[in-house]
C-alpha cells in the first residue's frame, strides 16, 4: 500500500473511533457537559489534559522551531511545561474545592463582583478564539498533504467531527475523546523518533540519543558537537548556544509557564476530578504525559537539522531525495540558485525576503521558480519550519505506515486542542454570561441547549478563521499567553493566598496588567511593527516575554489597591480558608 | 475545624510550596538560563551515552521537565501525608 492508502486507513479508523466513543458518552446535565459530571478518574483526566493542551503547534511545529532555534528553543520546552508545577502547586486543588464549573465563575463569586466576573468572560473567549483558528489552519494543513484535498474541505471536515463530539458529548464527550486522541498523538510522535533515533545514534531512546555518538553510516563523533561544527561553518550560531539575549529568553519562559498555568481550557481540565487529592496527582500525571512528548521534541529537532543539512547542503538539485521535490509542490520549500551552479547552497540568512512567491515556470533545474527579489546573501534555501516533523519521517526513509500515522497524530492533536477551547468558549457564553448575568432561572434543558448551540455557533466561527485566517493568527499567539499572565494568573493566585485580596484590588489589577500587556504587543506587532527589535524594547525584552511584566503589574497594582480600600466581606474570607483545605469538596460541584 | 489547626496546616503547606518552587525556579531559569553558560563547560560521562550534552543545554532542553515532573509528585505525597495528619482529607 502506498502512503496515501495508508492515510485514508489510518486517519479513517481514529475519526470512527472518536466517534464512536462520542455516542457513548453523550452528556444528559449542565454538569455532565461542563465538567464531565466531575467523576474522570486522575490518569484519565491526565491524559485528556496532556492532549487538551498539546496542540497542533506541539506537535507540528515546535520540533520544527527548535531545530531551527538550537538552544533558544528551550523557552518553548521549560516554558509550557514549568507551569505544570505551578498548576498543581498554587492552584489546581484549590480551585477544584471551589468547585464551580469555569474559571469566570471563581473570579465572579472571590471577588463578589460580576464587573470582575465579565473582564474574565471576555480574557478567556479572546484566548480561546485566538488558539483555535490555529488548530483548524493546522487539520487543513495535515489533509491538503497527506490527503490531497484542497485546505478548505480539510477544516470543513474537521468541523464536521468536532463539531458531533463536541455538541453531542460536552465535555464529558470531549474528555474521553481526548485520552483516545492522546494515545493516537503519543505513538505517532514516538514511533518515527525511535526509529530515527535507531538510525542516527544507535539508541531507541531518542531522549538518549541525541546526546550521543553517531553511527557509522552517519558519521562519527557527538551528534550535538557535529552540529554545532555545521553551524559554524554555515555561519549559524552554535547548534548548542543561543543567540537571543539571556532576559528575553528568561521573560519569554517566565511569561510562556504563567500563562500556561492561566489558559483557561487547561484550569477546567481539573474541575473534572473527583476530589482534591485528585486534582493534584493528575496534574503530576498530565506533565508525565506531556513530558514524553516535550523531552522528544528536541532529539528529534536536533536529528532532523542534522538530517537536512547533510541532505541539502551543497547538494545538486537533480540528486535531491524526492521529499524535497514534495514539499517543493506544495509551495513549503523553494530554492533560488543565486550562483548558477545546479547546487543547493544553505548558509545563514534569508534567501528572499518574505514568504516565496511561485510563478507557473520551471527553472534550469526543473525547480520551481519564484517572482521574489533574491537577497545579496550566499543562502538559496527557504524552508518553512512547519514541515520538520511532518517530513522527518520521509527524510529518514521510514515505512509509508509511519508516514500515514504522523498524519493521523497531528490530526488528533489539532481537534483535540480545538474541542476543548470550544467547550470553553460555550460554557463562557452559556453559563457565565447567560445563566449568571442574563438569566439566572434558566432550567437546566435550557441551559445546556443553549450550550449546544453555542459550541455550534463556535465551531463555525473557528472554521471560518480557519478558511480565511486573518493574517494576524501568528501574531496574536503572543497575545493569548501575554493576557494569560497578565489576567487570571495573579488574580486567581491572590485569590487564594491573599485573604484581604478585594474587588477593587482585582479589577484593578486585571485592567492594568491587560492595558500595559495589550498595548505593549500591539505597539510592537501592529502600529509600528518595523520598530519591533531589541533596542526599542523595554529593557530588552520582547512582546512575547512581556506578559511577564504584565503580571508583575498586575501583582503590584492590585496589592496596593486593596491596602486603600475596604477589606472583603467576612464571607468571603470565610470562602478563601475553605478553600484551603481539602476536606468537603465532594460534592461541591452541584450548585 | 478549629482556627490555630488551619493555620498551622497552611503554613506547612507555604513551606512546602516554598521549597519546592526554589528547586523548580534554580533549575529551569539558574541551571537552565542565568548558569547556562558556565555549566556548559562540563559535560555528561561517556558511559550514560550521552557525552555529547553539555550541562547547561541539558538542563534547558531535558533535566529541568524531568525534574518539573518529580516536583510534582513529590508534592502530592507531602500534601497526601499532611492531609491525614490535620484530618482534612476527604473521605
Amino acid at each position: 500500500m502506498d502512503v496515501q492508502a495508508w492515510t485514508y486507513l489510518i486517519v479513517g479508523l481514529t475519526f470512527a473511533l472518536y466517534i464512536g466513543i462520542a455516542i457513548w458518552s453523550r452528556a444528559g446535565s449542565t454538569k455532565e457537559f461542563y465538567v464531565a459530571g466531575a467523576g474522570v478518574p486522575p490518569l484519565a483526566n491526565g491524559m485528556a489534559t496532556a492532549a487538551d493542551w498539546m496542540s497542533a503547534a506541539s506537535f507540528i511545529s515546535m520540533a520544527g522551531l527548535i531545530s531551527f532555534m538550537g538552544y533558544d528553543g528551550s523557552i518553548y520546552l521549560m516554558g509550557w511545561t514549568g507551569g505544570y508545577v505551578l498548576l498543581a502547586l498554587l492552584l489546581a486543588p484549590y480551585l477544584r474545592k471551589f468547585g464551580k464549573f469555569t474559571v469566570p465563575d471563581f473570579v465572579g463569586d472571590r471577588y463578589y463582583s460580576n464587573a470582575a466576573r465579565t473582564v474574565a468572560v471576555i480574557c478567556a473567549i479572546f484566548v480561546s478564539f485566538t488558539y483555535v483558528a490555529g488548530q483548524m489552519r493546522g487539520v487543513g494543513v495535515v489533509f491538503s498533504r497527506f490527503l490531497e484535498v484542497p485546505i478548505n474541505i480539510g477544516i470543513l471536515i474537521g468541523m464536521g467531527i468536532v463539531f458531533f463530539y463536541a455538541v453531542l458529548g460536552g465535555m464529558k464527550g470531549i474528555t474521553y475523546t481526548q485520552v483516545a486522541q492522546y494515545c493516537v498523538l503519543i505513538f505517532a510522535y514516538m514511533v518515527p523518533a525511535i526509529f530515527i533515533s535507531m538510525m542516527v545514534a544507535g539508541t531507541p531512546l531518542p531522549q538518549q540519543g541525541f546526546g550521543s555518538m553517531l553511527t557509522e553510516a552517519y558519521g562519527s563523533g557527538f551528534l550535538l558537537d557535529k552540529l554545532d561544527g555545521l553551524h559554524r561553518e554555515l555561519g549559524f550560531t552554535a547548534y548548542t548556544d543561543g543567540s537571543k539575549p539571556m532576559i528575553d529568553v528568561f521573560f519569554i519562559t517566565f511569561a510562556l509557564m504563567v500563562g500556561t498555568a492561566g489558559l483557561p481550557h487547561v484550569i477546567v481540565r481539573f474541575f473534572t476530578v473527583p476530589k482534591v487529592r485528585d486534582a493534584r496527582v493528575s496534574a503530576g500525571w498530565a506533565l508525565v504525559f506531556i513530558a514524553l512528548l516535550y523531552t522528544t521534541a528536541p532529539a528529534v529537532a536536533a536529528f532532523a537539522r542534522y538530517n537536512l543539512i547533510n541532505t541539502v547542503s551543497n547538494t545538486q538539485y537533480a540528486e535531491l531525495p524526492s521529499w524535497f521535490k514534495t514539499w517543493e509542490g506544495t509551495g513549503l520549500i523553494a530554492w533560488v540558485d543565486k550562483n548558477d551552479d545546479g547546487a543547493v547552497q544553505y548558509v545563514n540568512g534569508k534567501a528572499f525576503a518574505g514568504k516565496p512567491a511561485f510563478i507557473d515556470e520551471r527553472g534550469a533545474h526543473d525547480q520551481r521558480l519564484i517572482s521574489n527579489e533574491p537577497t545579496d546573501n550566499a543562502n538559496e534555501l527557504y524552508i518553512d519550519r512547519d514541515i520538520m516533523v511532518l517530513a522527518n519521517p520521509e527524510i529518514a526513509d521510514l515505512p509509508p505506515w509511519v508516514i500515514a500515522l504522523v498524519a493521523a497524530g497531528g490530526l488528533a492533536a489539532a481537534l483535540s486542542t480545538a474541542a476543548g477551547l470550544l467547550l470553553v468558549i460555550s460554557t463562557s457564553v452559556a453559563h457565565d454570561l447567560i445563566k449568571k448575568q442574563i438569566n439566572p432561572d434558566l432550567t437546566e434543558k435550557s441551559e445546556v441547549l443553549i450550550a449546544r448551540i453555542a459550541v455550534a455557533c463556535a465551531v463555525l466561527v473557528a472554521g471560518y478563521f480557519g478558511i480565511n485566517p486573518p493574517g494576524f493568527v501568528a501574531q496574536v499567539v503572543a497575545f493569548a499567553f501575554g493576557l494569560a499572565a497578565s489576567s487570571f494568573f495573579p488574580v486567581i493566585i491572590m485569590g487564594i493566598f491573599y485573604k484581604k485580596m478585594n474587588k477593587e484590588g482585582a479589577i484593578a489589577g486585571m485592567l492594568t496588567g491587560i492595558g500595559f500587556t495589550a498595548a505593549y504587543i500591539i505597539y510592537f506587532k501592529f502600529i509600528n511593527p518595523a520598530a519591533n527589535n531589541a533596542d526599542n524594547w523595554f529593557l530588552g525584552i520582547s512582546p512575547e516575554g512581556i506578559g511577564t511584566v504584565g503580571m508583575l503589574i498586575n501583582f503590584a497594582v492590585s496589592f496596593i489597591v486593596a491596602k486603600i480600600t475596604p477589606a472583603p466581606p467576612e464571607d468571603i474570607q470565610e470562602l478563601v480558608d475553605s478553600l484551603r483545605y481539602p476536606k468537603g469538596a465532594g460534592d461541591a460541584a452541584m450548585h | 475545624m478549629e482556627k490555630g489547626k488551619l493555620q498551622e496546616y497552611w503554613a506547612t503547606n507555604l513551606k512546602y510550596l516554598l521549597g519546592l518552587l526554589v528547586v523548580w525556579f534554580v533549575v529551569s531559569y539558574g541551571f537552565g538560563i542565568l548558569l547556562a553558560e558556565p555549566l556548559n563547560a562540563i559535560r555528561f560521562p561517556e558511559w550514560t551515552g550521552g557525552g555529547g550534552f553539555k550541562l547547561g543545554f541539558w538542563f534547558a532542553q531535558q533535566g529541568s521537565i524531568y525534574v518539573f515532573v518529580l516536583l510534582i509528585f513529590v508534592y502530592v505525597s507531602l500534601m497526601n501525608r499532611l492531609d491525614k495528619k490535620y484530618d482534612v482529607h476527604e473521605d
